[in-house]
C-alpha cells in the first residue's frame, strides 16, 4: 500500500506542467444504473502492456452514468473466457453483465490480438464474443471501440467513446498577454496534443462532417481569418480575411459548402461558401448581428443567432433565401443553439428573464418547452455526442475554464477540468470509425 | 464670434449625442431605421462640427499619448453606446488624428457573460461605435481601423462584475 502511494506521489510530482491534461470527475450519475464487472484481462506477454484496457473500458462505460462498473476487490474470481464465468458467482455480487477478455501477441514484432466476451448473467448467455487487434500505441482506441460494442449491445445506441473532442486552451501569460493552443484529444480527455499554438486568439473550432478536417479562426495575423486543416497532416488553408468579423465557421452536412459570419459590408451577417468555388452567398443579412450558424440535417436550413428582435434569439433561414423564422421565445437570452435530431430539438445557451446565469438548455421544437441542464452561471458553447447521448459545453470551476458534460436527459454529469489552463470551445467529432 | 463658434461646437456635440444614442446595442427593429436615417443626414453634419473644432483648438493638436489622454474607453453591460464622460478625451484624439496624418486601431471587448461569437459581435460594434464618432469629428475612415477580439482577451481574469466592467472596453492604439 505503502509502495502504491510512492507510486502515485511521483505520477503527481512527474506530470506535465501546462500540457492541459483533462482528468474526469464524475459529479451525478443515474440512481439506478446497470452493474458490470469488467474483469483484468489476461495477459502473458513480457512486461507491462501501456495501457490497461479493462479500465479503460469501466472508466467509459461509469461516465455515461448508466452503468455502475464492480470493484475488482469485490470480485470472487478474474476469468478471462466464456467457459471460466460462473453466473452464480456474478449474481451473488450483484453483476448483471460481465465482460472477460484476454490479450496476446505472437511476438513482439506483431500485432495485439484483443479477444472478449460478454455475458448476460440473468439470462446465462454470452452476448458478445469478438477479436480486436491492433499496435500498442492503439490498445487504447480498442479499448474504446470495446466500449462502443459492449454500449451499444446493452442500450441499443451507437457508442461514441471511439470520437475525439477539439478545444480551446488558453493561459495568461501576464501583461496582457495569452498563449492560445487548439487541442485535440480522446472524448474522455487523454492523449490530448496541440494541433495549432499561437500568441493571438483561435476561436470556434469545428469539424468537418468527415472527422478528417476541421475549421477555426485564428487572429494569428494580428486579424481574424478562418482556416480549414487536414487533422493527420497537418496542412491548412486560410478561407477567408476580409475585413471585419470571420467567424464561427460551420460545415454543411455534405462536406461541400461552409457556413460563417462576415462583417465586412458593415454588421455581422450569415454567409455560406461554396468550397469549391469559394463563391459567398448571404443567406441573413441585416444590420443586427447576426452570428452563430449551425446547420439542420436537410443540408438547406441554418439556425442562427440574431438580436433583430432586440435581444439575442435563435432564427432559422433556408439557405436559398425566403422567411425568417424566430425559434426561441422563452428567455431574456438564447443562442448559439445547435439541433439535437434524436429529439427534434435545439440545444442552446440559454438566460432565463429573471435569472443571471448563462445555462446550457433543451428546447423541444414541438412543444417549445424548455429544459435547462446545467446548473452553473457560466455556461456555453454547447456540442453534443454524435449519437445524441451527451453534450459538453464550456463553464467556470473553482476560478477556471473547464469543460464539462450532461447527458441528454439530464441525469448524468462529469467535469473534466485541466490541469494547467483555462479551457474552453469544445467540438464533439462525428463518428470516426 | 468665438461665442457663435462654441455655440455651433456645443450643438454639433449634442447633434453627436442624439446619434449615438440613437445607436443603442439593443434597439428594437423601429429604433434602429430610425438611427439609420439619422446617420444619413449625420454625414453632411460632421464637415461643420470638423470646421468648428479646428477653428477652436487652432491647427496643431498635442500628442495625444505625451498629454496623457485616455485610450482605453469603458461600456455598460450588453451596451455599445458612447459614454458621456469618454467624449472629452476622444475629441482630443480626433483633433490630433486630423492634424497628423497617423494610423489608429481600435480595439474591442467584451466580458465573459453570454457566447463566445455573439461577444465578438457586441465588441465590434463596440469598436465601430468609437470609429463613428471619430468619423463624425472629421477624422477620415482611412486612418482608423477596428478589430473585434470580443472576450478573448480579458483585461481582467477575474469573473465578477469588477473584472467584467475593466473588459467591456475599445482600447485605442497609435499604430505610428
Amino acid at each position: 500500500m505503502r509502495a502504491l502511494w510512492l507510486v502515485l506521489l511521483i505520477g503527481l510530482a512527474w506530470s506535465p506542467v501546462g500540457s492541459a491534461q483533462l482528468t474526469i470527475e464524475i459529479t451525478e450519475g443515474q440512481d439506478d444504473p446497470t452493474a458490470i464487472a469488467v474483469v483484468p484481462f489476461e495477459w502473458r506477454g513480457r512486461g507491462a502492456l501501456a495501457e490497461n484496457i479493462p479500465e479503460i473500458v469501466a472508466g467509459d462505460l461509469q461516465r455515461v452514468g448508466q452503468f455502475s462498473p464492480i470493484d475488482k476487490e469485490d470480485m470472487l474470481g478474474f476469468p478471462s473466457q466464456s467457459s471460466g464465468v460462473f453466473f452464480r458467482d456474478w449474481r451473488a455480487i450483484g453483476a448483471e453483465y460481465v465482460l472477460v477478455g484476454k490479450i496476446s501477441q505472437a511476438s513482439a514484432s506483431d500485432p495485439y490480438v484483443v479477444q472478449y466476451e460478454l455475458m448476460d448473467v440473468y439470462r446465462q448467455q454470452r452476448i458478445l464474443n469478438k477479436r480486436l487487434r491492433g499496435t500498442g500505441a492503439q490498445l487504447r482506441d480498442i479499448a474504446h471501440q470495446i466500449s462502443d460494442d459492449v454500449y451499444e449491445q446493452l442500450t441499443g445506441i451507437r457508442g461514441a467513446f471511439s470520437t475525439r473532442i477539439l478545444f480551446v486552451s488558453s493561459q495568461s501569460l501576464g501583461k496582457g498577454k495569452f498563449k492560445y493552443q487548439l487541442k485535440l484529444a480522446d472524448s474522455d480527455g487523454a492523449r490530448p496534443r496541440t494541433l495549432l499554438d499561437s500568441a493571438e486568439p483561435i476561436m470556434s473550432p469545428t469539424w468537418s462532417p468527415t472527422g478528417r478536417e476541421i475549421a477555426y479562426v485564428s487572429f494569428e495575423s494580428s486579424r481574424p481569418a478562418i482556416y480549414r486543416h487536414e487533422v493527420a497532416t497537418g496542412r491548412r488553408e486560410k478561407l477567408t480575411d476580409f475585413p471585419g468579423i470571420n467567424g464561427a465557421p460551420a460545415w454543411s452536412p455534405n462536406g461541400r459548402y461552409m457556413a460563417m459570419v462576415l462583417s465586412k459590408d458593415g454588421s455581422p451577417d450569415i454567409y455560406v461558401m461554396d468550397l469549391g468555388t469559394r463563391a459567398l452567398t448571404k443567406v441573413a443579412g441585416h444590420y443586427a448581428i447576426d452570428t452563430e450558424p449551425a446547420w439542420m440535417p436537410d443540408g438547406k436550413t441554418l439556425l442562427f443567432t440574431s438580436d433583430r428582435g432586440g435581444r439575442p434569439q435563435v432564427y432559422k433561414a433556408n439557405v436559398m433565401g425566403g422567411k425568417v423564422e424566430r425559434l426561441t421565445f422563452y428567455g431574456s437570452y438564447n443562442a448559439r443553439a445547435r439541433y439535437l435530431p434524436e429529439r427534434n430539438a435545439l440545444v442552446l445557451v440559454h438566460r432565463a428573464d429573471d435569472s443571471r446565469s448563462f445555462q446550457i438548455a433543451i428546447q423541444s421544437l414541438e412543444t417549445g418547452t424548455m429544459q435547462i441542464l446545467s446548473r452553473t452561471e457560466l455556461d456555453e458553447s454547447p456540442t453534443v455526442a454524435p449519437n445524441g447521448a451527451m453534450l459538453m459545453y464550456a463553464t467556470q470551476y473553482k476560478n477556471r475554464g473547464i469543460l464539462a458534460a450532461v447527458s441528454v436527459d439530464g441525469s448524468v454529469r462529469f467535469r473534466l477540468p485541466s490541469s494547467s489552463s483555462d479551457v474552453r470551445d469544445p467540438a464533439w467529432s462525428p463518428y470516426l470509425n | 464670434m468665438i461665442d457663435r463658434t462654441i455655440l455651433k461646437t456645443v450643438a454639433s456635440i449634442g447633434f453627436v449625442a442624439a446619434l449615438l444614442a440613437g445607436c443603442s446595442s439593443s434597439p428594437s427593429e423601429d429604433d434602429m431605421a430610425a438611427a439609420t436615417d439619422v446617420y444619413g443626414r449625420g454625414e453632411s453634419a460632421r464637415v461643420d462640427a470638423a470646421d468648428d473644432r479646428a477653428a477652436l483648438r487652432g491647427e496643431s493638436g498635442d500628442d495625444p499619448l505625451a498629454a496623457g489622454l485616455d485610450t482605453v474607453f469603458y461600456f455598460d453591460f450588453d451596451k455599445s453606446e458612447l459614454r458621456v464622460d469618454v467624449r472629452a478625451a476622444l475629441d482630443e484624439h480626433a483633433v490630433y488624428l486630423r492634424n497628423k496624418s497617423g494610423l489608429v486601431r481600435l480595439e474591442g471587448h467584451g466580458d465573459e457573460r453570454g457566447t463566445r461569437e455573439y461577444n465578438l459581435a457586441l465588441a465590434e460594434r463596440r469598436a465601430r461605435a468609437i470609429a463613428n464618432y471619430l468619423s463624425i469629428q472629421g477624422v477620415p475612415n482611412s486612418q482608423i481601423e477596428t478589430i473585434s477580439y470580443g472576450e478573448e482577451k480579458p483585461a481582467a481574469l477575474g469573473h465578477n462584475e469588477a473584472a467584467w466592467s475593466k473588459n467591456r472596453r475599445v482600447e485605442l492604439i497609435y499604430l505610428d
